[in-house]
């Protein structure tokens, strides 16, 4: 499996949610060294990643959370929206561990 | 670099949503916040921050929105109408700061940063609402200790705690 965490250094998320991501590969038995880190510094490498904001996290190349098409490629916070429906600059852990065992279950 | 606790808060006038002009009035207790349309941060605190413009009605709150629209078009002056329209109007004028002059004399660094200013027009407490972005049950309890504070004509607790949220968008 692929983890790819993508940051950019003008947000301040990053720490918390790879942590976050971190917890969950070690709760469904992976190893959080697997975890491919990249750090987008440009409009330009932001365009050419398709980094809709920080934190981005791809597994096997998909994004954890959807993206709306419409949304920009920027540097920029991401805005994710945890499962009691506020707001937040990190993703649900719960959702990240869903896509973690979609990604198991493809294997 | 941010305005000292006990100097003078910088004065403004800026428009709202609807095109009204807002300055700080001298014998007033205010709390301005700059913020924003686009930052997951100010979105969190966002509704606490509303509860407390409620809450304290014998406070003039202001919002401040002074982010690059050119780069962040989710900040442009349409985009604040639309939200406010959208929210069916806010208990906080929401102005746009187009020249960043007032977020440069503030000093204000992050979307949320929020300044609470004394009768006499100093700056008393500036920082984080709370502790936590994720956490709605602190109910913006720094902002709501430092106005308690203030409208007591006591010193804030804490008069200075480290803002977090999205960087001010600035013009290249």
């Amino acid at each position: 499996m692929r983890v790819e965490f993508l940051w950019w250094d003008g947000c301040p998320s990053h720490p918390e949610a790879l942590a976050e991501l971190h917890e969950v590969l070690r709760s469904e038995g992976f190893d959080p060294d697997v975890v491919e880190r990249r750090e987008i510094e440009t409009d330009e490498q932001a365009a050419r990643e398709r980094f809709p904001g920080s934190p981005t996290i791809l597994i096997d190349g998909e994004d954890v959370i959807p993206h709306d098409d419409g949304e920009p490629f920027s540097l920029t916070c991401r805005v994710y929206r945890l499962r009691d429906g506020s707001y937040s600059a990190t993703p649900d852990p719960d959702d990240v561990r869903d896509a973690v065992r979609r990604a198991k279950e493809n294997r | 670099m941010t305005v000292a606790i006990r100097e003078k808060a910088p004065d403004f006038t800026l428009p709202d949503t609807e095109g009204r002009e807002h300055s700080l009035q001298q014998g007033e207790v205010a709390a301005v916040v700059f913020t924003c349309n686009h930052c997951p941060y100010a979105l969190a605190w966002h509704d606490r921050i509303l509860q407390v413009a409620r809450d304290y009605d014998d406070v003039r709150f202001f919002a401040i929105n002074p982010n690059d629209a050119d780069r962040y078009p989710g900040d442009s002056f349409d985009a604040m109408r639309e939200r406010v329209e959208r929210d069916g109007g806010w208990p906080l004028p929401y102005l746009r700061d187009e020249s960043q002059e007032v977020a440069r004399a503030y000093g204000a660094k992050t979307t949320p940063h929020v300044f609470v200013i004394d009768a006499d027009g100093a700056v008393r407490y500036a920082g984080a609402p709370d502790a936590d972005h994720r956490d709605p049950g602190l109910e913006a309890a720094w902002l709501r200790e430092a106005l308690d504070a203030v409208l007591a004509g006591e010193e804030p607790a804490r008069a200075e705690t480290e803002p977090v949220g999205c960087s001010v968008k600035w013009r290249q």
